[in-house]
């Protein structure tokens, strides 16, 4: 697809962006980093790679950020792949915890508790 | 990050670095500060899989800053941000991100501090003023946060006193030292930060 070692979003590479988001320029769905994407589905043969790889990793969640990186792809070309894979039900997209201006006690106290055992 | 290494068909983590609990869900805090001050360090302190990249390119927005005359043609920067995990129980899990201090690249991840708990901002005593920017701009964005002073053996140590003066910093906002190698160190960085929280919290349900 691109030579060896050069990332695909490298200036001058001969798969535009575009190409591996299957033309769609923006994302209807909101990710967040920390969205946890978990696999519905077994990839189908007719799917990009990048997606199949999507759902292969994503057998145990993964974060977006997670995905971004094993994927090496930016941030915002991988919420497209996932939006498309949303919209098709071959992954669940799982919000991140909600946090308002001021977290929940027992939230941050999960948090706190955890953190001690490190 | 080395293309040569994602092969798609083998792309993802290795099998102890799996997520495994179905039904978890994420949260996050941002650990920002200047370069080369020890965010990804941090990062690798506490977390349990080795740290991670996630990368954007930055295009229209940066390039009135970015343009260089000398490489004709790119006008793309590409920004990277160093994370890691920590699984706090079965219901949730921590992702801490080190994010660069400049703001014009916090909004490549679609709001990087957008549901964060909060923020660990990471000091050099040697470059003390790449923090006054950080600051600033987590106030103006409400985002809570603890200063922690990152202790490099070759660098000058100051009361934190001096060091609270030196950046104008509230009374109310907590300042420790920590070596960002050392997992407990980093540890207690973080609890201070969940502490105050804490703190936050009960004042605003008074």
């Amino acid at each position: 697809m691109t030579s060896e070692h050069s990332s695909p979003w490298d200036e001058g590479t001969p798969v535009p962006l575009y190409v591996i988001t299957g033309g769609t320029g923006s994302s209807a769905k909101t990710f967040d980093l920390v969205t946890l994407i978990a696999t519905r589905s077994a990839p189908d043969p007719s799917m990009q790679p990048e997606q199949a790889a999507i759902l292969t990793m994503c057998h145990y969640p993964l974060s977006v950020a997670e995905v971004s990186a094993y994927l090496s792809l930016p941030f915002s070309v991988v919420t497209v792949l996932l939006s498309q894979l949303v919209d098709d039900g071959h992954v669940e997209a799982i919000a991140p915890v909600p946090v308002a201006a001021f977290p929940d006690r027992d939230l941050l106290e999960a948090v706190i508790h955890g953190l001690r055992r490190l | 990050m080395d293309y040569a290494d994602s092969d798609l068909a083998t792309a993802g983590p290795r099998a102890t670095d799996m997520l495994l609990p179905h039904g978890a869900r994420g949260v996050k805090i941002v650990i920002v500060g200047g370069f080369g001050v020890g965010k990804t360090t941090m990062v690798g302190a506490v977390s349990e899989i080795p740290p991670l990249t996630t990368e954007e390119t930055m295009t229209q927005a940066g390039v009135g800053i970015d343009h260089n005359p000398g490489a004709s043609g790119k006008n793309t920067t590409t920004v990277a941000m160093d994370f890691g995990r920590i699984s706090i129980n079965q219901e949730l899990i921590l992702y801490l991100f080190g994010t660069p201090g400049q703001e014009r690249f916090w909004f490549l991840w679609n709001g990087i501090f957008e549901g964060a708990l909060g923020a660990i901002v990471l000091v050099d005593t040697r470059r003390i003023e790449v923090c006054f920017e950080v600051i600033t701009r987590l106030e103006d964005r409400r985002v809570p946060f603890v200063v922690a002073v990152n202790t490099f053996p070759e660098a000058p140590q100051y009361p934190v006193d001096e060091l609270r003066t030196a950046l104008a910093l509230s009374e109310s906002v907590p300042m420790v030292t920590c070596d960002a190698r050392d997992r407990a160190s980093c540890r207690d960085a973080l609890l201070s930060l969940m502490v105050y929280l804490c703190t936050l919290a009960a004042q605003e349900t008074v």
